[in-house]
């Protein structure tokens, strides 16, 4: 298994490169159709050309091939991947080390994915279990009708709503009764950097909201077959208690496929974190990204769509490494 | 006075549930009356078993033969209470363990029964065991959970377990997962699982169905040499009755939920009294799979939901008259201790 994996990191770097060269070849093609970005921040005023030249060459758009359309300008993606390679993601255009931007940004979007995926995880695979072993009943009707809604609705129909009811609603009945800030940052519906968990707390299940769902399905799905087959009926003549049954027998094979689906759920989390983040105003990855792409601030864009698709990667990794740990029949050479 | 009888050594804390009971040794090891197993379905309710007796002493191989959904595996999950309800109900009967009705139990007590007293082998094994946890793990389970032995304990007791099955190099392949081990050798595993806590009765589905030839032949011979050993009881269920010629002492043979007829193994082979007995030992090489027809009588089983008036056997039978339209016939005495369901049994005798 530790060869297949070094094997799947050294594939990292091809898709890695191949990423960063798509990125900057339609950048370099945005520039020579509309012209150098730097002019256009300055909307319609006209600083002296002067100002224009030296910004121009501090943001090392200065390159000749810029004005040459169609030019895959390969000496500026060598210099800009040699650049990466020393540490160095260039500045936006305040002139702020973009390294500084995503080490700011980046554990805000990690603390919020976090609690998504351990409160979509515990609440899913709880409603699943419970719906699995009540099959037909009350409580499965429940989790079914429940689950449909939240797979259904679009996540920023689910954030709005959630801003109004726990915002406003219950937050205000909840601010009326307590003294505890904590509590107050949970009900807050805004991200506030003293309470960097709490706050985090309700936009997390809104970002969890729609896997949630999804995994309290796989998981009724997987436990009702489970308990159907043959190892389960031999689980059951060797005397064991049932709660042994279904907890160890049934459900250590039902969370294969489960936990997989939260591993690659991972890549979905984060283009739901970027939206989440957009609703309630998080300081996240998603808002530098929404920032750059609006004002065209290409060094923010390289440096962090690599960097999502390096997460995805890893997480993918992890995901079919965890797999052969969970289910034994399978092995990497 | 009925002598009571405890669970072996090494009773666990738990097994309170069944210490209280008497078993009464000089009852029959068990004693099935009566049996009758109903399944709720879509298209009505399935009589899968209709009335099935047998009596199983200790030391005693007893073969169940019948075609597939003849209704073998339902009475052993009766037997066992592992039957899924919803949709199988035991509408009646009586299950009698050394005298202790097992259908009276409460849960507790009878999940007690499993494993101890009662072991069961499964069909296909692949299936049977747990994909994901070792053998070892998975037998070391009983000892932990009914013995509350320590799981270095546990162990140990596996890898005996498996070097009596005749598994080479137990020491090794106990930490091998289900997936690893020929199909030979993973019904070994799965009849270790069953011998684990000694129980009395071993009941065997269909043991050898998913093997070679061979391999058929090898772990008879184990089941066989096992039961000896250890006097154990056991019923072998099959469809194919060159399987238990040579181990079983008595058959009962059964057709859609009932028995037909009921002998000692050489009486069987030697002069059917039913037609349908007639018609599986003429069938021998192999009467396989679902679906597939006898190869000296016509049709298939009875739909269980709509039976055949009379003799659910008629409509398939080559000794058919009027009466057997119209008339079930009951379990005639045809010498002491043989007993055949069929109206003109004499007649099947003679031919
Ligand atoms: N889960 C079930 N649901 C409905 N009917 C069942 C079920 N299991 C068994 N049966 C019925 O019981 C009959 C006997 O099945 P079974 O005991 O498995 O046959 P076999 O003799 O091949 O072991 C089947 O033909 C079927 O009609
Ligand atoms: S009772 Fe009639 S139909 Fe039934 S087995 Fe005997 S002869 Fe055949
Ligand atoms: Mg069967």
């Amino acid at each position: 298994m530790g060869r297949y994996a070094v094997r799947r990191l050294l594939q990292f770097i091809p898709v890695l490169i191949g990423t960063l060269f798509l990125l900057h070849y339609l950048t370099t093609l945005s520039f020579q159709f509309n012209g150098n970005p730097v002019r256009a921040l300055f909307g319609d005023r006209q600083p002296p050309p002067e100002t224009i030249a030296a910004l121009t060459r501090a943001f090392g758009l200065d390159d000749p091939c810029l004005s040459q359309p169609g030019n895959p300008c390969v000496g500026m993606f060598v210099e800009r991947v040699g650049g990466y390679l020393r540490g160095d993601f260039g500045v936006d255009f305040n002139l702020q080390p973009v390294t500084d931007l995503i080490t700011r940004a980046a554990p805000v979007t990690l603390r919020l994915t976090l609690l998504a995926i351990v409160f979509e995880s515990v609440v899913g695979i709880l409603a699943g279990v419970i719906a699995g072993l009540r099959k037909e009943r009350f409580a499965d009707n429940l989790v079914r009708i429940s689950t449909v809604l939240v797979i259904s609705v679009p996540i920023f129909v689910v954030g709005v709503l959630t801003q109004i009811i726990f915002g406003l609603y219950i937050g205000n009945w909840v601010r009326d009764r307590t003294e505890s800030e904590t509590m107050e940052a949970i009900f807050s519906i805004s991200y506030q950097s003293d309470h960097p968990w709490a706050s985090l707390i309700i936009p997390s299940m809104v970002l969890g909201a729609t896997s949630l769902g999804i995994i309290a399905r796989m998981t009724r799905t997987e436990l009702i077959e489970s308990l159907r087959s043959d190892y389960v009926r031999t689980a059951r003549a060797k005397g064991l208690k049932p709660t042994r049954i279904v907890g160890i027998h049934a459900l250590r094979n039902c969370l294969i496929p489960v936990v997989t689906l939260i591993g690659i759920d991972i890549g979905g989390l984060m283009a739901g974190a970027l939206i989440t983040e957009g609703i309630f105003n998080i300081p996240g990855i998603g808002g530098l990204v929404f920032r750059s792409v609006r004002t065209g601030e290409t060094p923010i864009i390289m440096a962090v769509v690599p960097l999502l698709v390096l997460v995805y990667l890893i997480a993918s990794l992890l995901v079919d490494l965890l797999y052969a740990v969970l289910d034994p029949r399978i092995r990497y050479e | 006075m009925p002598e009571s009888d405890i669970l072996q050594a090494g009773t666990p804390a738990d097994s309170k549930a069944v210490a209280s009971l008497y078993f009464d040794t000089t009852a029959p090891l068990l004693d099935v009356q009566e049996l009758r197993v109903d399944f709720q379905t879509k298209e009505g309710v399935a009589h899968a078993v209709n009335g099935v007796s047998f009596t199983l002493e200790a030391g005693r191989t007893l073969g169940i033969l019948g075609e597939s959904g003849c209704g073998k595996s339902v009475t052993a999950q009766a037997i066992m209470g592992i039957l899924d309800s919803p949709p199988a109900r035991v509408v009646g009967g009586k299950v009698l363990l050394s005298g202790v009705d097992l259908l009276t139990l409460n849960e507790d007590a009878r999940r007690q029964i499993r494993a101890n007293r009662i072991g069961m082998v499964f069909q296909d094994a692949l299936s049977a065991l747990n994909p994901v946890f070792t053998v070892g793990w998975q037998l070391g389970e009983l000892f932990r959970k009914h013995r509350d032995f320590s799981r270095k304990q546990a162990k140990q007791e596996a890898v005996r377990l498996l070097d009596l099955v005749g598994i080479p190099a137990a020491g090794q392949r106990v930490d091998d997962f289900p997936h690893q081990f020929s199909g030979g050798m993973r019904q070994r595993v799965m009849i270790a699982m069953a011998l684990a806590l000694d129980p009395n009765v071993i009941i065997a589905d269909e043991p050898t169905t998913a093997l070679d030839v061979t391999v058929q032949a090898q772990i008879m011979k184990l089941l066989a040499d096992l039961q000896a050993e250890r006097n154990m009881g056991l019923i072998l269920i099959t469809h194919d009755i060159g399987v238990v010629a040579d181990v079983a002492d008595d058959i009962c043979v059964m057709y859609a939920g009932r028995e037909v007829e009921k002998a000692d193994v050489y009486a069987i082979y030697d002069s059917p009294a039913h037609p349908y007995t007639q018609a599986l030992l003429e069938s021998i090489p192999r009467v396989d799979m679902k679906g597939q027809q006898l190869a000296s009588i016509q049709g298939l089983p009875p739909n269980l939901t709509s039976m055949p008036s009379g003799c659910a056997f008629h409509p398939r039978c080559r000794f058919a008259r009027e009466r057997c339209r119209e008339d079930t016939p009951p379990l005639y005495t045809v010498t002491p201790g043989r007993l055949s369901a069929c109206h003109f049994f004499q007649e099947v005798l003679d031919s």
